[in-house]
């Protein structure tokens, strides 16, 4: 009887605080925005009343929305293609017989798993103003003129880009590695024969060979980079989460933390949060649709 | 496999040098006196003044350094254990137990991997108001205590490493499905559990979004006390932000010395099966 019980009833208690916890912490608030942006919401008055589509007129028509997605949007490009084009190279580099090869792999994953949040703090130092950043005192090295890290939208997105690429590049490397390592050797070799070059190679067998690779990074980095934060609200040396003097850099979800910290106004933070939700769930289809017609195309 | 030239090692040694500055240069700046933060061409030795630095970090008033770092430690342990224990208890169901729903609630795990939990910081927020949370410790402990990532990877384990007959037998001998799982799946998830606790508390250390939303500054993690330095001074105190900076990062580096390979295997592993 008892045993017959722990049969049946175990299973089920065994995965019960997973979906238990994830319901409540991740699933529900979800949901919740959508009942939270269709409100007039803040900190200390809690819910204070339906306000319908309100908040999402609001948004169509404001211009800091817009332009926060525009920042997003604009580092997302900016960062995201030199980084798997370099990351491509590197892997394509590592992956042939060396020595030291474990000590470079390990490298790749260094900036990986270091602090966000401090190295946040030193990428906008060396990024900094006219004369004390390092890398100003190094173009003025190199007789250039001093860029306005913080001041000039796109240097601004530049330098934030660099921040993100310093991180992730080696780690996506080493995912192409892992698949270019699973190409048969037997390919190059036939391609060798037929006198292609390796440039030639690269990109007539590596890259088309990698693509569902590449569609996997492109996808797991959009889903990262439209909620970027971190790196942004750090480089913005001001207090509060503005993104700059202008809102030059000021991403989405800076907008959100400042509509709720700076404003009170859950509301439409929720409002922004759903739609950048939706946005997230929009250029994932959008990647899926672009591979499966390109490669029913071919 | 083709041959490396000098230029593939020219290529990996820049990039070595470039993934190794940023953190060489906050220790140095972190030994010495805010000036060098400006120097050029830059300090690339370390000075005398790093015990001073720890000093004045420990005793600044804006940081709560002290705090910020028990927190961390308290909250990346105590998650670290909690995603280890649910999630392999999760896992082994998933894997070996066989109950109605078996499928559907590993699709669900696997979908719940996909959802970018982040969006719903607001109502999330409103949730710890509710809770009496807001400002406490366990606002960025109880959250985070599973992960559908941990799920999968233990469900993947379990269902490599722990043959049927074993859990059979096990049962013929009159074993309970909770002793099973702490006499026999346990012992043999070791390895997997060392680096998914490892995992999860880097993870956690580093978490900094939610704490900044949901903490106060009397109250931080190291994260968000760092970050206070930053913002704390008209004149920046580089030495100070720099010091911090590396107390932030000194844990994440130990587990990268001890974990560095496994992380490399698991990374390239996953590209394959994605």
């Amino acid at each position: 009887m008892w045993s017959r019980l722990d049969v049946r009833a175990s299973p089920y208690a065994f995965i019960a605080p997973f979906f238990l916890l994830f319901g409540v912490f991740g699933l529900f608030p979800l949901l919740y925005t959508v009942w939270v942006s269709l409100h007039d919401w803040s900190l200390i008055g809690g819910n204070e009343g339906w306000a319908g589509l309100d908040n999402y007129a609001r948004l169509v028509t404001d211009p800091v929305f817009w332009n926060a997605l525009y920042n997003t949007l604009g580092i997302f490009v900016l960062a995201v293609v030199p980084q798997l084009l370099l990351a491509l190279l590197l892997a394509d580099t590592l992956n042939r017989r060396i020595r030291f090869a474990n000590l470079f792999r390990m490298t790749l994953i260094l900036p990986y798993i270091t602090s966000i949040a401090a190295l946040a703090i030193v990428f906008s130092t060396l990024f900094g103003g006219e004369q004390f950043g390092l890398i100003n005192q190094l173009l003025a090295a190199m007789g250039l003129e001093p860029i306005a890290w913080h001041g000039d939208r796109y240097a601004a997105w530049t330098a934030i880009a660099v921040m993100i690429d310093w991180r992730w590049t080696g780690y996506n490397a080493l995912i192409y590695l892992a698949a270019m390592q699973s190409i048969p050797k037997d390919v190059y070799e036939a391609a060798d024969l037929d006198g292609a070059s390796r440039m030639r190679q690269f990109w007539q067998i590596t890259i088309p060979l990698l693509r569902p690779t590449i569609v996997f990074t492109v996808i797991i980095s959009t889903i990262g980079q439209m909620q970027l934060f971190t790196e942004p609200a750090i480089f913005d040396n001001s207090a509060g989460y503005g993104g700059g003097t202008q809102g030059q850099f000021q991403t989405v979800m800076m907008l959100v933390f400042e509509e709720v910290f700076t404003y009170q106004n859950y509301g439409y933070a929720a409002a922004v949060s759903w739609v950048l939700f939706l946005l997230v769930v929009l250029l994932g289809l959008l990647n899926t649709w672009l591979t499966s017609r390109i490669r029913g195309a071919e | 496999m083709r041959q490396a030239t000098p230029l593939t090692y020219f290529a990996l040694l820049l990039t070595l040098v470039l993934s190794v500055f940023p953190l060489w240069w906050m220790f140095v700046i972190a030994t010495r006196t805010t000036t060098a933060a400006s120097q050029f061409p830059p300090a690339l030795l370390p000075g005398p003044n790093f015990g001073a630095n720890i000093v004045r970090l420990f005793e600044n008033p804006s940081a709560n350094f002290t705090t910020g770092l028990l927190n961390s430690l308290i909250a990346s342990t105590t998650v670290a254990v909690s995603v280890v224990f649910f999630c392999s208890l999760a896992g082994f169901a998933l894997a070996k137990l066989n109950f109605k729903g078996r499928t559907v609630a590993t699709v669900a795990v696997v979908v719940t991997m996909a959802v970018p939990v982040q969006i719903g910081l607001v109502p999330l927020l409103i949730l710890m108001e509710w809770f009496g949370w807001r400002g406490e410790l366990q606002s960025v402990i109880v959250p985070f205590m599973v992960s559908g990532f941990g799920v999968f990877m233990m469900r993947q384990y379990v269902t490599q490493t722990i043959p049927d007959e074993l859990i059979e037998a096990a049962r013929i001998d009159g074993c309970s499905t909770f002793r099973i799982y702490w006499s026999i799946v346990l012992p043999a998830l070791r390895p997997a559990m060392v680096v998914l606790g490892l995992l999860t508390f880097m993870q956690t250390w580093n978490e900094f979004i939610w704490a900044l939303a949901v903490l106060s500054p009397s109250n931080p993690t190291v994260q968000f006390s760092i970050q206070q330095l930053n913002e704390s001074a008209y004149a920046r105190d580089f030495a100070l932000m720099f010091t911090g900076a590396t107390f932030a990062t000194l844990p994440l580096l130990i587990i990268f010395v001890v974990l560095g390979r496994q992380l490399v295997g698991r990374i390239m592993e996953g590209a394959i099966k994605a």
